[in-house]
């Protein structure tokens, strides 16, 4: 039940992007050029699910079990450090220079052949690149 | 559809979707970091089959021949090496990406996301402005 509900939010969470224009470079980086031709449109991709999260996010806030009995525990970490602030800077580099964040990295995968495996691999390298050089803070979920 | 309905109707999709792992699997819809734990020694089935539903997507669009974007061909690719590792090494650091801070982390009014989101998208922008216009900014070009 709780996997087949992962794979189904999974789904779910790559038709979004796909829907919303994520999946395409161009739109992204339109999206960021705010100096030259601005294309908003991407905008309403984090206006919209943040719309529908957000009064979840807070119920769940009350709630200590999910709805199938299991401890709900949400991310609580509060001071900010340099972790946080170099990291969302180097991620903003890479998301700017490729117009890639990891989500639509992945559903690329599946449809877009060698330029997205570049990425991909790019991608998996960091990621455990970073968790090997660095202790984590915490054992909790990343974001 | 205009095209503002429909990144709209996207990213309720996308909200739907985080709600539920929240509420159903008790867990953070952040692609990073679920990629980055699925690849440790003990992942937890649940990141698989989430990254399994999200790639499936990839699946059936390669089925459906549909078109890869001419921005992510047209990109050199060493550059997107860069960009990839960039990506990872930046949202492991800073413990989440677009959707784990930018949507989860948000809806969770959560300040350290709050910071995160502002600080990529400030990053990206400046990104993107110096690739495009730095040259013309600072007079190399006209």
């Amino acid at each position: 039940m709780r996997v087949l509900c992962a794979v189904l939010f999974g789904a779910l969470f790559g038709l979004g992007l796909l829907i919303s224009g994520m999946l395409d470079p161009a739109k992204v980086l339109g999206f960021l050029d705010v100096a030259g031709a601005w294309n908003p449109q991407l905008a309403f991709v984090m206006g919209g699910a943040i719309a529908v999260a957000a009064p979840v996010f807070l119920i769940a806030r009350r709630r200590e079990r999910t709805l199938l009995g299991d401890p709900l525990e949400l991310p609580d970490r509060r001071r900010l450090d340099w972790r946080l602030i170099a990291g969302a800077a180097i991620f903003g580099l890479g998301w700017g220079l490729s117009g890639i964040c990891p989500g639509p990295g992945l559903v690329l995968l599946g449809f877009a052949g060698m330029p997205a495996w570049i990425f991909a691999g790019g991608l998996i390298v960091g990621l455990v690149a970073a968790r090997g050089l660095l202790p984590r803070p915490d054992p909790g979920e990343a974001g | 559809m205009h095209p503002f309905l429909q990144s709209l109707a996207g990213g309720v999709l996308i909200g739907l979707a985080s709600a539920g792992l929240l509420l159903v699997n008790g867990r953070i819809a952040g692609i990073s970091g679920i990629l980055s734990n699925a690849l440790t020694v003990r992942p937890g089935l649940w990141r698989w089959a989430f990254l399994g539903g999200l790639l499936a997507v990839g699946g059936a669009l390669a089925w459906r021949a549909w078109p890869v974007p001419a921005a992510l061909t047209a990109q050199a690719p060493a550059g997107l090496a860069v960009a990839g590792l960039l990506v990872g090494l930046g949202t492991q650091l800073g413990n989440g990406c677009t959707s784990g801070h930018g949507v989860c982390g948000l809806s969770n009014l959560s300040l350290r996301s709050l910071v995160a989101t502002s600080v990529f998208m400030v990053a990206a922008a400046l990104t993107v402005f110096a690739t495009r216009h730095g040259a013309a900014f600072i007079g190399l070009v006209r």
